[in-house]
């Protein structure tokens, strides 16, 4: 499962992949988190446009993220999901802790 | 159906390929399948991760047709759970600093009928799942 990135001016778009389960999150999480440390990220984009499938591992990581960039002032925004991603992710309450947006 | 495979996490998209070609006579919905992909996601994962803690092991996944019901068995022979009612509760997990939500048996919970968990510590855990599939059911 490959993660695609897309970096602008300070800010990230993770084109997080088909499947994210455990075995992608742990990946996505290292890449990610990489990037944000070399490149200072203040902006940090999930972009689910090509995500089908995600269990509680993706929870995880969003989750994981999400603090990280909020403790240093940071933005975390989702977007392009689908009805079902959508539901996983209010089944785990992460509306709440993400800014969903629909471009 | 009886498997068993490496408990490696590059599996856990294997196991969701195999119980989707099984149930795919059982005509599900999409949701019904997606449904079951996801429980037996976090079951899989469970297992590797929290069974065997990342080292060698075998996972077993059994599926069952019991007419218009699904019967699906996930076992491995890990390191078990002490306290299997504490496991279950939603946002607990064991391994915080691994960034776990916390949320795998509260998902199997929501996609399944119904959801049952036999362990025994130094021995393994078995957690055994059911749904209804099918046009009828919702």
């Amino acid at each position: 499962m490959e993660c695609h990135f897309e970096m602008k001016e300070g800010k990230l778009t993770v084109m997080v992949p088909k499947e994210l389960d455990h075995h992608c999150a742990n990946q996505l999480r290292k890449e990610t988190d990489l990037l944000i440390d070399a490149y200072r990220i203040r902006t940090l984009v999930f972009d689910f446009t090509n995500t089908e499938f995600m269990d509680s591992s993706g929870i995880g990581v969003v989750i994981g993220r999400s603090r990280n960039m909020k403790f240093f002032g940071g933005q975390v925004y989702a977007e392009h999901m689908n009805p079902r991603v959508e539901q996983i992710f209010r089944v785990a309450g992460l509306h709440r802790l993400v800014q969903v947006q629909e471009k | 159906m009886k498997v068993s495979f490496d408990a490696d996490s590059v599996n856990e998209r294997l196991a969701r390929m195999l119980v989707a070609a099984f149930m795919a006579p059982m005509d599900p919905t999409l949701d019904q399948l997606t449904d079951v992909k996801t429980a037996v996601s976090e079951a899989v994962t469970n297992a590797i991760l929290h069974g065997y803690e990342g080292k060698e092991g075998e996972v077993e996944l059994e599926c069952r047709r019991q007419e218009e019901e699904l019967w699906i068995q996930i076992r491995d022979y890990g390191k078990g759970i002490a306290d299997v009612k504490k496991a279950m509760e939603p946002f607990y997990t064991s391994r915080p600093e691994l960034e776990r939500s916390g949320m795998g048996f509260a998902f199997m919970e929501a996609f399944m009928n119904r959801v049952e968990v036999v362990s025994k510590l130094g021995e393994g855990t078995t957690v055994y799942m059911r749904k209804q599939i099918g046009g009828n059911v919702e």
